[in-house]
């Protein structure tokens, strides 16, 4: 039971994961006005957060949508 | 099982995780028109891989339908043409997107534009004129030869056709593939990585389509 919930859970671990390595990452220098702009003052980097998460979710959609398929595919060819 | 059988989509979700936050973070060559826009090259045209590389895999079922007639063929052509419809419209829509901040319109007739809304509606016409013939094997086989034809056709309209007109498309004169060799070492670090992820999640989606649909076949079997 406990394993399965943490097998159940190390996805969602893992996918609110990825956004907090990322958003630790160093700041790049900027080179140019508009990257200057868009580093002036890390917001950037709540939108890449935010992007991440939703992109998180979607993978986390195409990942159950494929465990009901094999699921499915088991009992229909029992 | 296992590792084995998942390990593409691993790979796809690890590349695209990687597109998303590299592409947002990379530091960007300085481009006095496109500036940081042109993390689009990231999202936007990948949309364009994936669905060529749907149609030509749907093309190459359709030949092989035509000359094994199985069904099978038949029902794995026809998704890779749903999903490249997808993407295609994906492209389409971001596409008009960028431009309608980049080039002051989401429409300026550039003959690439034009070359892609073109094959869009060849691939319509497609899934319209499937739909409309009931029976399999009449209409996997007028499917199959259509879709020949237009795959025949998306070449040179995304292709050869814009490569002869100037366009505000940049690379576009006449090779293909000069953008990307010319393109800022720096952006190929995340540009390539994305083409290859976006196109495993086409693939994925065409997975998940055709077991699908092979599922509903079999319940229209057993019924």
């Amino acid at each position: 039971m406990m394993l399965k919930t943490i097998r159940r859970c190390y996805l969602l671990v893992v996918v609110f994961l990825i956004p907090l390595i990322a958003s630790s990452q160093p700041q790049p220098e900027t080179t140019n006005d508009s990257a200057a702009l868009l580093h002036q003052n890390g917001q950037i980097y709540l939108v890449v957060l935010v992007l991440s998460t939703i992109f998180a979710g979607i993978l986390t959609m195409l990942v159950v949508m494929e465990r009901k398929l094999n699921k499915l595919e088991k009992e229909l060819n029992k | 099982m296992g590792l084995k059988k998942y390990w593409w989509k691993i790979l796809c979700a690890a590349l695209l995780m990687y597109t998303v936050v590299a592409g947002m973070l990379l530091e960007i060559p300085y481009l006095p028109k496109l500036k940081e826009s042109i993390r689009n090259l990231f999202y936007h045209v990948p949309m364009w891989y994936v669905m060529l590389v749907s149609f030509l895999m749907s093309m190459i079922y359709a030949i092989l339908y035509l000359s094994k007639e199985e069904q099978k063929y038949d029902t794995i052509s026809n998704e890779f043409v749903t999903t490249g419809i997808w993407f295609g419209c994906f492209g389409m829509i971001t596409g008009m997107e960028w431009a309608s901040i980049q080039w002051g319109s989401p429409w300026s007739n550039d003959p690439k534009q034009i070359g892609a809304a073109l094959t869009l509606l060849i691939y319509f016409a497609y899934a319209i004129l499937r739909n409309s013939m009931a029976g399999n094997d009449k209409q996997g086989r007028i499917a199959a030869v259509y879709n020949v034809f237009s795959f025949a056709l998306v070449i040179p309209l995304v292709y050869l056709v814009p490569a002869h007109f100037a366009s505000l498309h940049p690379g576009s004169d006449n090779k293909p593939f000069e953008a990307l060799k010319t393109q800022d070492h720096h952006l190929k670090y995340v540009s390539i990585p994305a083409m290859i992820g976006w196109t495993l999640l086409g693939f994925w989606i065409f997975d998940i389509r055709y077991r699908t649909k092979k599922l509903q076949q079999q319940k229209e079997f057993n019924a």
